[in-house]
């Protein structure tokens, strides 16, 4: 029989509640026509690190949902410590000891820290809030956290969110933890903090679920690895593990990344001079780049270093406070982002569903508006023929008809990239391959490249994937504070040099280049 | 869509119209009147004669005229609730022309189409007032309407009762009627215009178009699913919600001088009879799909005219038919909402059912 009445929870500093074994047995999901999940059987002691690989759209999220409470099985059960329970909600879960942290956090930005720490607690009509900031404060010590409970959480780093949200789920008694894609859009610095906790947590006997693409991650940090391929388990794997087989076992076979050939310099394209910028908490002075057509320039820098600030106001999202912006000779400087996108400027924005496309909307009705047109009336049948083209020509797995937030992160993104139109002077990427498997990476530069080559496109990207930065940039810049560095030529580097730059170490060796700076 | 989804969306449907009718049964087993008799009277009271049915066309035709304005600003993701004030002020400008020239040499039926067009630039401008105070000033619309909603209503009593007032006495009546010669055209023997069905019927095919076929309406369509990703595709966001606005207002400014011109031939209190609200109801239960918004609207016209039968007979408020209207659209609601939790429409990012539709 199944066991269904959830342990009542206990609030308190983590740690007293007992290990817990996790074991899925036949977990079957199907959405529509689409197979998510295929009879997958995976069991992880507690007190271990499963790491969870596999591609875009290969079923990780689904089986993740599946534990969490967030989506039922439709076939197959769930074992926690042995016993055979029924998870109907996330709230559910949090109650058997199961929580996930998602890729997007959950959290209420414009709320205090402590106001999300407090918001599931189950029971009491009047929060004790001296004992939360108390218990906030025991958390954080405990793993080296200094996040304030005042602070209101759009102020905090999506690292510090996540770490609000571990303690949270601990402070809630949670003895399975599920990190979902958690070192997207955290900085090295607080990705090395993560690995910490989550090493304390498995040591503390919590079992960790490690959901990522990303096998260095999973290399560094796993105990056990289970490889997911299109709804099925493939393969699982103990350390150590022999990188060729993971990534065979992913994709079905091995992929090479190409090289890249030195950059040379015909004409400039856009002159970026003594550009200052600001937003409420940050000041980026004084940026001097030009950009030949052609080139790929780089932005690294921990989130929220000032690059995003600089790469919105080259695209006219944000008016620059002092400086020139120049393109193919047009001083743009202060003119609103329509100007610049008729100018021949793109700008593709990291949060995909957010920003980039309308949910509702079919990839034929994105690709109509994307055109533009001096007709009042639609043709449809051209706008049909126009997706399909341009779904082929991107190998974007969609009908034209398809509703954009039904297709794969990687699938959105290539989306986004077909409805830039040609040609372009100057493309705008913030985070380009953030989320994607390395088959869509690829893929996805492949063509960035060839608008380079073909067009001469420059294009200006932020990455916090530092071998993105160094693979795919012919000079990279890097951001700290609001400073920028000069820019450097992406092959004299190595990825230990700008580690240390991103988090503030040898600058000091650019002061004699800083010119021009106001000191 | 598969069969099997095609029918039971339909039999949800249905449970809908089963529940709002059982619901209302109850009202009217508790009011004391007998429910049969009742339902009886408003059907006979919609479809018994040819004349009773046109009555339900001239009441289908100003609601037909908001629900085709709603669509354009609920395309654009705006909730007009302000359309009340806009069939309102509509009205009053068109009785303000009709004022200013029915002594002059104007012919008589220039007037009539200078009054109607003042009353589409009325609604017009106060539907362009709220989307200002929404775009420069920062003030939802549904907030700015609802306000809006009651300064026209106080413009309208102050008129009314101040410088439009009757000779001798004011009253809740209105303003003094017009001479016959500065009203719409009727049938012979019937209170509807065929002007006014003409342009109940020419807006909705116009709204229609211009939301499924036009490069506007694929625009407004943006807007209102992802203002921000409409934005970075180029589109003027602000401007064209504000033309949003423009084009609702003059579709309710027209309503507004429909009522004066072809039906009450003055300025009343309620002129606007409240159907910017009822259109409002009507979008929420149709879906916003402009392909159901004429029989829904009819249906409803239906249920209008039929209740007033209900005092005559059953000594009920005539009221009641709003009672079934509300209920209806709440149901539908409803059920629309427990289908998609019982057949799994999933979160956002596990939509993928649709996934090779068309």
């Amino acid at each position: 029989m199944v066991v269904n009445i959830p342990p009542v929870p206990q609030l308190g500093t983590g740690g007293e509640g007992t290990d817990m074994d996790v074991d899925l047995r036949q977990i079957s999901k199907t959405f529509g026509a689409v197979h998510a999940n295929v009879d997958i059987n995976l069991s992880i002691p507690a007190g271990t690190i499963q790491g969870i690989l596999g591609e875009n759209g290969a079923g990780k999220s689904t089986l993740m949902k599946v534990l969490s409470g967030f989506i039922r099985a439709d076939q197959g059960e769930i074992l926690l410590d042995g016993r055979p329970v029924v998870i109907h909600s996330p709230a559910d879960a949090i109650r058997f000891g199961v929580g996930m942290l998602h890729q997007d956090p959950l959290d209420f930005p414009p709320m205090k820290a402590l106001d999300n720490f407090l918001v599931g607690q189950p029971g009491g009509v009047l929060p004790n809030r001296r004992k939360a900031v108390a218990d906030l404060h025991e958390l954080g010590s405990q793993f080296g956290f200094n996040i304030d409970p005042e602070a209101f959480v759009d102020s905090l780093t999506v690292g510090e969110r996540q770490q609000l949200e571990i303690m949270r789920l601990l402070w809630l008694g949670a003895r399975v933890f599920i990190f979902d894609e958690p070192t997207t859009g955290i900085s090295a610095l607080q990705k090395e903090i993560l690995f910490a906790t989550l090493k304390q947590l498995a040591e503390q006997g919590k079992t960790v679920i490690f959901v990522s693409h990303k096998l260095e991650d999973v290399e560094a940090l796993c105990h056990q690895v289970a490889v997911l391929r299109q709804g099925y388990l493939v393969g699982e794997a103990r350390r150590p593990y022999r990188v060729k087989k993971l990534v065979e076992l992913m994709f079905g076979k091995e992929i090479s990344v190409g090289e890249r050939a030195p950059m040379r310099c015909d004409d400039v394209a856009l002159s970026i001079s003594s550009l200052d910028v600001e937003d409420y908490r940050l000041q980026v002075r004084n940026v001097d780049l030009e950009i030949c057509a052609g080139e790929v320039i780089g932005l690294a820098g921990m989130e929220g270093s000032g690059q995003d600030l600089f790469l919105r106001a080259c695209s006219g999202l944000v008016k620059p406070t002092g400086g020139k912006v120049i393109l193919k000779n047009r001083n743009l400087t202060g003119k609103s982002y329509h100007v610049f996108k008729k100018n021949g400027v793109a700008f593709l924005p990291a949060a995909r569903l957010e920003e980039g496309l309308a949910s509702g909307m079919s990839l034929t009705e994105h690709f109509v508006l994307a055109e533009g047109s001096k007709q009042f009336f639609i043709n449809w049948e051209k706008g049909r023929q126009l997706a399909q083209e341009r779904i082929t020509d991107f190998n974007i797995r969609g009908e034209p008809g398809s509703p954009v937030e039904s297709l794969s992160g990687g699938n959105q993104q290539r989306a986004l990239l077909a409805l830039m139109r040609v040609p372009l002077s100057l493309l705008l990427l913030e985070h380009p391959t953030r989320g994607l498997d390395i088959e869509s990476t690829i893929y996805i530069w492949s063509k960035l490249k060839a608008r380079c080559k073909q067009e001469g496109t420059c294009i200006i990207f932020i990455s916090s994937d530092l071998e993105e930065i160094l693979q795919y940039s012919d000079r990279v810049l890097v951001f700290f504070t609001g400073k920028a560095s000069p820019p450097m030529e992406s092959w004299k580097l190595t990825r230990d040099m700008l580690g240390q730059l991103i988090g503030g170490k040898g600058w000091e060796y650019f002061k004699t280049g800083q010119g021009r700076s106001n000191a | 869509m598969p069969k099997r989804t095609v029918w039971l969306n339909i039999l949800f449907q249905v449970a809908a119209v089963l529940l709002a009718l059982g619901f209302t049964t109850l009202v009217l087993v508790m009011a004391g009147a007998p429910p049969l008799v009742a339902y009886q009277r408003i059907i006979y009271g919609s479809l018994s004669t040819f004349s009773r049915f046109t009555d339900v066309l001239v009441s289908w035709i100003p609601l037909m005229l908001t629900i085709s304005g709603l669509l354009i600003t609920f395309s654009a993701g705006l909730w007009n609730i302000g359309i009340e004030g806009q069939v309102t002020v509509g009205a009053v400008f068109t009785t303000l022309v009709i004022r200013l020239l029915m002594d002059t040499a104007v012919p008589d039926s220039l007037v009539i189409a200078l009054s109607i067009l003042a009353g589409v630039v009325g609604g017009a401008l106060w539907a362009l007032l709220a989307g200002a105070l929404k775009t420069f000033g920062g003030v939802n619309e549904i907030f700015g309407g609802l306000g809006l909603n009651f300064v026209a209503t106080a413009l309208t009593i102050w008129l009314i009762f101040g410088p439009w007032k009757r000779p001798g006495v004011a009253s809740m009546a209105g303003t003094e009627p017009f001479p016959a010669e500065f009203s719409l055209p009727l049938f012979p023997d019937l209170r509807l215009s065929p002007w006014s069905l003409a342009f109940g019927i020419l807006a909705i095919v116009i709204v229609y178009f211009l939301l499924r076929g036009t490069h506007f309406g694929l625009k407004l369509k943006a807007i209102g699913r992802n203002m921000r990703a409409a934005f970075l595709l180029g589109i003027p966001t602000w401007q064209h919600m504000m033309l949003a606005f423009l084009l609702c207002g003059a579709f309710a400014g027209l309503a507004g001088a429909l009522q004066v011109t072809a039906i009450y031939h003055r300025l009343i209190p309620s002129i606007s009879s409240g159907y910017g609200f009822l259109g409002l109801l009507v979008g929420m239960l149709i879906n916003y799909q402009a392909i159901w918004a004429a029989p829904v609207a009819l249906f409803f016209a239906a249920l209008n005219v039929g209740s007033i039968q209900l005092p005559l007979v059953l000594k009920l408020d005539s009221s009641f038919s709003g009672v079934l209207q509300g209920v209806l659209v709440l149901f539908v609601l409803m059920t629309e909402g427990l289908r998609q939790r019982l057949l799994g429409r999933g979160g956002l990012r596990l939509g993928r059912k649709n996934q090779g539709e068309k």
